[in-house]
């Protein structure tokens, strides 16, 4: 069964999907960071005493999280030169997608982080004069975050495999490069094995590590 | 923004043939649904199968049913759906193989329904095994001291209670499996979002078409909501698992 398979055309194709596997890593990077900050701010406006601001934070959060990603995608392609007037390359549209959505997704994370922080926390704050921005940044979101370390790093593995999905705008990401180089080497079997592979391996390495990390965080706490 | 509105487009007839974009967008919100209810189908069986058997006292069983977990959870859904649509047909044996690229019907459809099923059935199974293993140690006791064997343990005692905590997770899965369906499009499954895309190249009005698939998905999501937020209520048990 196996004699039909020819994975040598891996090596001549590695540099190509070298730039497909970075171009993955990057959006990941990219929407992880961005996402966590945008998700704060969401997460902080969700909560605020502000009922207008608070509405149109959870209105947010809740359309990104009741519409498929696929369809953000489109949505962003589409509107995105409408908007600015210029067209704009596949690959870039998807950051500003990825870090859009993603946001949605921290933010739900962030919010329960700044929920598992003790009020007597807040009030330690108001306690020694600090203003709400001073808080929030010496006391209560350090915190946060390192709560949610594990988690934030979950939705970070479901981002990574998340950004094999700006194939629907043909944007050269690891998936679209293997898919690519096996119609070049017409080998699109061993192809799109590979890429499978490649996602196992990143996905359940960081998941391992995920777990591990939820023992020592757990201590802490 | 320099956009030409036109929201009649439904009504007006696509560029070969008679139907009108509204037949189009009507025949993907049905496979949309059939895909995910079928899927919903085969993941609730075997997710709370496999979840069960990662509970049980045997290691190698349990070592399996991680293994499955593992496998589907660690691969994106759309790279899941090419190897099912084009790598696992070639490791058949031949004749099968042969059958099933040339010869299967429905196949776009069967294979996307397969690949969610059991992509889904991985997320349903962790969720039954933490749903079990969230019960107190004594409700497993209890059913040996009824003289129960470990089935009926499992089937009168456990697992009643473990579905009803699980509810609320299972709902946002329910949720998930509608918007999961979407991925289906990358092996030409006609349903909305392959409508969408079909659509916004063959009338050029990509806001208007895009306006009413999303709508379509947000009624999905809305339905599934409201429909296991009925069966939360009407399995609630007085004085056990109350809701909020």
């Amino acid at each position: 069964m196996f004699s039909t398979f020819d994975f040598s055309v891996l090596s001549p194709s590695l540099p190509f999907l070298w730039t497909g596997i970075q171009y993955s890593f990057k959006l990941t990077l990219i929407a992880m960071s961005g996402g966590i900050i945008l998700g704060t701010f969401l997460a902080l406006a969700r909560l605020s005493p502000n009922r207008v601001l608070a509405n149109a934070a959870a209105t947010y959060v809740d359309t990104m999280r009741s519409i498929p990603l696929v369809m953000v995608i489109l949505w962003f392609f589409l509107l995105i030169p409408l908007l600015t007037g210029n067209p704009v390359g596949a690959e870039s549209s998807a950051m500003l997608t990825f870090t859009a959505f993603e946001a949605a997704y921290y933010s739900e994370i962030m919010r329960a982080g700044i929920q598992s922080v003790s009020r007597g926390q807040v009030a330690a704050g108001d306690a020694l004069g600090f203003t709400y921005g001073q808080t929030m940044g010496y006391i209560v979101l350090p915190q946060a975050f390192r709560n949610m370390i594990p988690v934030l790093l979950t939705q970070t593995i479901v981002l990574f495999q998340d950004t094999s999905l700006v194939y629907i705008i043909g944007a050269k990401d690891l998936l679209k490069a293997a898919e690519i180089a096996g119609k070049n080497y017409n080998r699109p079997i061993e192809m799109y094995i590979f890429a499978a592979v490649i996602y196992f391996v990143v996905c359940f390495t960081l998941s391992q590590t995920v777990k591990r990390l939820q023992k020592r965080v757990a201590i802490i706490r | 923004m320099n956009y030409h509105w036109n929201w009649g487009i439904f009504f007006e007839q696509v560029q070969n043939g008679d139907e009108t974009y509204l037949t189009w967008l009507i025949h993907g919100f049905g496979w949309t649904v059939a895909v995910s209810l079928t899927s919903w189908v085969i993941a609730l069986s075997l997710g709370s199968v496999i979840g069960t058997l990662r509970t049980t006292p045997r290691p190698w069983v349990v070592m399996l049913g991680n293994a499955w977990v593992e496998c589907f959870r660690n691969v994106p859904l759309l790279v899941q759906m090419l190897l099912w649509f084009f790598v696992v047909p070639e490791f058949l044996p031949q004749d099968l193989s042969m059958w099933v690229k040339q010869d299967m019907p429905a196949k776009e459809f069967i294979t996307a329904t397969l690949c969610l099923g059991l992509f889904t059935s991985a997320r349903i199974a962790e969720q039954v095994r933490a749903g079990i293993q969230s019960l107190p140690r004594g409700q497993h006791y209890a059913g040996m001291a009824m003289g129960f064997t470990l089935p009926q343990t499992y089937r009168y005692v456990l697992l009643p209670m473990a579905f009803r905590i699980i509810i609320p997770p299972l709902t946002s899965e329910f949720m998930s499996v509608f918007k999961n369906s979407s991925v289906a499009f990358a092996i030409s499954v006609l349903e909305l979002t392959f409508v969408s895309r079909q659509m916004q190249e063959d009338s050029e009005q990509g806001i208007e078409t895009y306006v009413a698939v999303t709508a379509l998905y947000f009624i999905c999501a809305f339905i599934a909501n409201r429909v296991m937020a009925f069966i939360e209520k009407r399995s609630r048990v007085p004085g056990y698992v109350t809701a909020k």
